[in-house]
């Protein structure tokens, strides 16, 4: 893959976390039964960044969960390589909760689906909220996010890659083009 | 990510790789097992045949369990009660039962080799559940992954398998993947029921169970099977327990750090003093709840992907 254009440095990408997190606190002011979720891989970094700001904020004490879909997707059997199973931790019953699930990029929709589908089998949260850091477009289910940090507009030969400081020694986030395999 | 093989005849051939892989995987599943409702839609639509023509407990409901939590559709086979009994073959039977459209084959058989023939009969991917005196590699990988849960590693590790090596597809399973993995493997028991051509398995050898425990991080006992000792292999059962039998007395010569394992079933108070195999050291019923993951994890790896798609990545 190559990278084609830098669409957020380090600042940039706080800053959309930022606002992201005010607009959460602004449609949830009260936190009661609130919870957050992030999803594997890089959706569980921004999960526990929206969570620090939220508890610097409101003086609260939130720990973002983790969710692996993998084995949720309906493209197994599709799948040239499979994707590898990883951890799924939630350390609270989301049961009754407003449930902030958190990913990176928003493309397809499938990965929502299949996180939905996760989620329904540990519990009934009240409601759930999605929170991205990019929407690239290209829906193929009815799926729509409620906090977007950043539209960018992409052909499918394109992707978007997210960059983090915990994995990638930087915060970025970059639209590559997925060069064709011989 | 994706396993170097196609079905899961045996052990022997089994990269490093891949071995660290199913063992990764199924850790997650142990994960999944924990959870209040154990179940993922990951295998829905498949159908997987249980094709046991041996006796089997933990296996088969192991299997079945691994099966069902993936939302596949198991469907089980005893040669009892078959047309079998008939006098079909083994051909015919696999071949009608493919004929009815299936994915995958978990074959259990008393013949070395069943599994591999199967994979010229039939497109779907089989899986070995223990073919004769052969293989049993799935029961060998919820050995390493129960030893990898309590320490840590496997490498470098010392283990000492006790007992009826010679009709015991366990301990060859467990010999080549715990070689592979850079373990120590000794095998110990009477050389009566010692295999011909040992040296194959490139693992220590001894018929002396002091010899054999001595540093040992793990000391797995095997079952005496009595059903296959007609031809007076062994003077008495008296005998055997006291030499290649583990009891207290010989548990309290082993460093405190030592386990103790079983593939199952016990035949206690011959090969395993009853106080033994319920004893704190005893990781015995792990091993059997790790079956459940393993097996997740194997028929997770095989059955993913499009077939004959491991060539394009």
């Amino acid at each position: 893959m190559k990278k084609l254009e830098l669409l957020m440095d380090a600042t940039a990408l706080d800053r959309a976390l930022t606002r992201v997190t005010h607009q959460v606190l602004e449609r949830n002011p009260a936190l009661d039964n609130f919870g957050i979720v992030g999803m594997q891989t890089r959706g569980v970094y921004l999960a526990r960044r929206i969570a620090e700001k939220i508890n610097t904020i409101e003086k609260t004490n939130f720990n973002a969960g983790i969710l692996d879909v993998t084995l949720y997707r309906d493209d197994y059997r599709m799948a040239l390589k499979q994707p590898e199973v990883k951890v799924t931790n939630i350390p609270f019953d989301i049961t009754n909760k407003d449930l902030l699930l958190v990913d990176d990029v928003l493309y397809t929709g499938r990965t929502v689906r299949a996180a939905l589908d996760a989620l329904t089998d540990f519990g009934r949260p009240k409601t759930i909220q999605l929170a991205v850091l990019v929407d690239r477009g290209h829906r193929e289910l009815p799926v729509h996010a409620d906090y977007i940090g950043k539209e960018v507009t992409t052909f499918k030969n394109q992707e978007v890659a997210l960059h983090v400081t915990e994995i990638d020694n930087e915060d970025s986030l970059w639209l590559m083009e997925i060069e064709e395999a011989d | 990510m994706a396993l170097g093989i196609q079905h899961l005849l045996g052990l022997y051939d089994v990269s490093r790789s891949d071995i660290e892989l199913i063992l990764d995987t199924a850790d997650s599943f142990y994960e999944v097992l924990q959870r209040e409702i154990k179940l993922v839609p990951t295998l829905r639509g498949k159908t997987i045949v249980n094709l046991f023509y041996e006796s089997s407990t933990r296996t088969r409901i192991s299997f079945e369990l691994a099966e069902k939590r993936l939302s596949g559709s198991p469907i089980n086979f005893s040669s009892t009660g078959s047309s079998v009994t008939k006098g079909e073959t083994l051909k015919d039977t696999i071949r009608n039962i493919a004929a009815m459209k299936i994915d995958m084959v978990v074959v259990r058989h008393n013949a070395a080799g069943v599994p591999l023939f199967l994979t010229k009969c039939t497109d779907a991917i089989i899986v070995n559940a223990g073919d004769g005196f052969h293989e049993h590699p799935t029961q060998a990988l919820l050995d390493m992954l129960t030893i990898r849960q309590h320490f840590g590693k496997l490498e470098g590790l010392k283990v000492a398998i006790i007992g009826d090596i010679l009709h015991s597809r366990v301990a060859r399973s467990d010999a080549w993947g715990m070689k592979t993995m850079g373990m120590n493997v000794t095998l110990c028991g009477p050389q009566t029921l010692m295999p011909l051509h040992t040296e194959s398995l490139g693992v220590r050898i001894t018929d002396n169970m002091g010899e054999a425990m001595e540093g040992a991080d793990v000391v797995m006992l095997l079952r005496l099977q009595l059903e296959r000792q007609q031809s007076g292999l062994f003077p008495s059962i008296r005998e055997y327990r006291e030499n290649y039998g583990l009891d207290l007395d010989k548990l309290l010569t082993l460093p405190e750090h030592t386990v103790i394992m079983h593939p199952g079933p016990i035949n206690r108070g011959i090969e395993l003093a009853s106080n033994v195999a319920d004893c704190g050291r005893s990781i015995i019923l792990d091993q059997v709840t790790n079956g459940v993951a393993v097996r997740m994890a194997v028929l997770y790896l095989l059955g993913g992907g499009e077939p004959g798609g491991h060539e394009d990545v």
